[in-house]
């Protein structure tokens, strides 16, 4: 086995789903029917899914690119002499150096497609555990001061400041406390907590254990959508080697403290993406909201103080605790300290996962990394932060990506999705759908969202068909109105933004079709 | 829809006493008889709710909340269409239709030769490379017509 050039094969969901099982196994095949001797390592995806299967080489100290491999291109690879970083017409050259990973700032995702993500060699290898290491020297409020400093908000989408939600849990008195991960990642146009827990599990079950030395919680659940099959596969072997090697369990790393993790499956509903119909779905039942307060920091999982925070929040506190809170908001912008974990999706010719300090024009987002729309039409509008979250009209592409920023123009960042649409799209279509979609998912609590959505679906139709037009619009226009102010939680009370978008930007596209 | 025979029922009660001990054990218990049976019976109802002690309603309520737990047996291979934006932006609602045309059926229905169930998503975190379908556990980006035709031939 010595010497075997290392090949790197992504496994992540969008690697394979373009085809990097048969890239793996077709390289496997080829090479011993050539006796080259190569180690093939399933890494996770370095996030430029426009290059996938994006197959990598190690030569010396560095790593050279090739992409996008078919299976058809293996045999004119190693003709090519891969494992040599031969030149091929695929070749990309060293992949740390690609334009588009070298204008990052990769925090959060250090190790994401760098490592084989199961391996804790690996993960240690490359500074995996130092965080926890840290905060096994640190009493609780050092822990809890250190994240506050960081000036990390939560980014599931609601921003709210991570290091204040800890500190009520720890200041609040029980005899069990929980973290609750939410990994219910259900917008259109995001994967980044699901590339976390598929390309570096360890990281996030690390963040959990600091956030549980920080607030004294001692069990914490990662409720994973259905829909990650992988996800939750890799989670579940991960928490089992962790518990194998003393990471997870009695007496951590000799730390004198306790931490477990499970992993609970969800089953398809939207709704529990919010953070007390996650809870009440973890513990058995229908996911219908909860009134707050009580705050589920004081009286969450089957009535505990509880932290939940969403995966890509608790996989940068490693990173916090070990390089330092000044380190973490020496980026950003404003208010919107550290990094932005940017999802380019949809229409978008170079899509994937950018992690950038906050403050950069959405612009550059679109055009530089993005490349513009995968069609080479024009880009007529943007949704951004997820499908309650408005259409950004091309006037406002020059936002700067920051929390308040986005606010101040009526949209918002949300877990950092960006679906791209060209000038094919019909804006009506995308209002009604918008309403569709919250009939679909309303948990049925509150009128408001329950019955809104469903007269939202039909008044837009009404428009759409020429009925009333003048009179309907306004009613629309009132429905939204009653829905932002009279829901219970963000699904009624945002599933109008869209809608509202479509009216203030987009009005040619709702009215009578001719 | 006829009534699971006695082996199958002993399965319910041995999936619903084997997680019974767990906290919150509802949902886990549901997908685990799911897993093995495909789908969540009706029958399952009355015995999960005996061994967690619960109403038949709350029970029922659950099965009947959640998109993905499904009351009546699957086809061989379920597809699952993504609905989502990210997938509209790539033309998934031309490959809606043709999966419905070329299947015969509709959402959340299952072909006469019980080879294929239909199924609507909302998102496989696949939005880099849309349109998606996932079939079982396999997801597929960048999805053509022509493409779905040999997915699923």
């Amino acid at each position: 086995m010595e010497n075997r050039t290392r090949v790197f094969v992504p496994m992540d969901t969008t690697a394979r789903s373009l085809g990097a099982d048969g890239v793996a196994e077709a390289l496997r095949r080829e090479a011993e029917s050539r006796g080259t001797a190569i180690e093939i390592v399933r890494n996770g995806s370095r996030g430029l899914y426009w290059l996938e299967p994006l197959v990598e080489v190690e030569v010396g100290a560095e790593r050279l690119a090739y992409g996008p491999v078919a299976e058809s291109d293996v045999g004119s690879l190693l003709d090519a002499d891969l494992p040599g970083g031969g030149d091929h017409p695929l070749a990309l050259g060293p992949t740390e150096s690609l334009p588009w990973l070298a204008g990052q700032s990769r925090l959060t995702f250090a190790r994401v497609g760098v490592t084989d993500p199961l391996s804790i060699d690996d993960y240690r290898a490359h500074d995996g555990f130092r965080g926890l290491e840290k905060a096994a020297s640190m009493t609780p409020e050092e822990i809890v001061a250190e994240v506050t400093e960081s000036g990390l908000r939560g980014r599931g989408g609601a921003a709210f400041p991570t290091g204040i939600k800890w500190n009520t849990v720890l200041k609040t008195d029980a005899a069990q406390k929980y973290i609750a991960c939410n990994a219910d990642e259900g917008d259109s146009g995001t994967f980044a907590d699901r590339m976390i827990m598929e390309s570096d599990p360890y990281v996030l079950l690390e963040g959990m254990t600091i956030a549980g030395f920080a607030t004294g919680a001692t069990m914490g659940y990662v409720y994973i959508r259905a829909e990650y099959p992988l996800a939750i596969r890799i989670m579940r072997e991960a928490i089992e080697r962790a518990e194998a090697a003393g990471l997870l369990g009695g007496n951590l790393l000799d730390s004198g403290r306790d931490f477990n993790v499970e992993v609970r499956e969800a089953a398809g509903a939207y709704i529990c993406g919010e953070e007390t119909s996650m809870l009440e779905s973890l513990e058995g039942k229908r996911g219908m909201i909860r009134f707050r307060p009580p705050l589920p920091a004081v009286k969450g999982l089957f009535g505990a103080p509880t932290v939940v925070n969403n995966v890509i929040s608790l996989a940068t506190v490693p990173i916090i605790l070990d390089k330092g809170a000044e380190y973490y908001r020496d980026y950003g912008s404003g208010r919107s300290r550290g990094t932005l974990t940017v999802q380019l999706a949809g229409n978008i010719r170079q899509g994937g996962l950018v992690e950038i300090g906050f403050g950069r024009p959405l612009s550059e987002l679109l055009y530089d990394f993005g490349g513009g729309s995968a069609t080479g039409r024009p880009i007529r509008a943007v949704q951004a932060g997820g499908p309650l979250a408005a259409y950004v009209h091309p006037s406002q592409f020059d936002t700067p990506l920051d929390y308040e920023e986005f606010a101040a123009i009526g949209a918002m960042i949300g877990h950092g999705g960006l679906v791209v649409f060209d000038d094919t799209v019909d804006m009506g279509e995308q209002a009604r759908f918008a309403m569709e979609f919250c009939a679909i998912e309303s948990c049925g609590k509150c009128t408001p969202c329950r019955v809104g959505a469903v007269r939202g679906v039909e008044v837009i139709e009404k428009i759409l068909n020429g009925e009333n037009e003048a009179a309907n619009l306004e009613l629309l226009r009132d429905l939204c109105d009653t829905m932002v102010s009279g829901s219970l939680c963000a699904l009624g009370g945002m599933a109008p933004f869209p809608v509202i978008s479509v009216l203030d930007h987009f009005p040619e596209d709702l009215r009578a079709r001719a | 829809m006829t009534e699971p025979d006695r082996q199958t029922r002993q399965t319910i009660r041995r999936l619903a006493e084997a997680g019974a001990a767990q906290a919150g054990a509802l949902l886990p218990i549901l997908h685990a008889i799911q897993d093995e049976l495909g789908y969540v019976p009706d029958a399952a109802v009355p015995i999960v709710a005996e061994v967690l002690n619960l109403s038949r309603a709350e029970v029922h309520g659950v099965v009947s909340f959640y998109h993905l737990f499904r009351t009546d047996p699957p086809g061989k291979q379920t597809l699952y269409v993504c609905r989502a934006e990210a997938c509209q932006s790539m033309g998934s609602r031309e490959l809606e239709r043709h999966a419905r045309d070329k299947l015969g059926i509709g959402y959340h229905e299952t072909t006469a030769d019980g080879r294929f169930s239909l199924e609507p998503i909302y998102c496989l975190g696949n939005c880099a490379c849309s349109p998606a379908v996932m079939i079982d556990e396999d997801v597929y980006g960048r999805v053509t017509p022509e493409r779905l035709d040999e997915l699923l031939d």
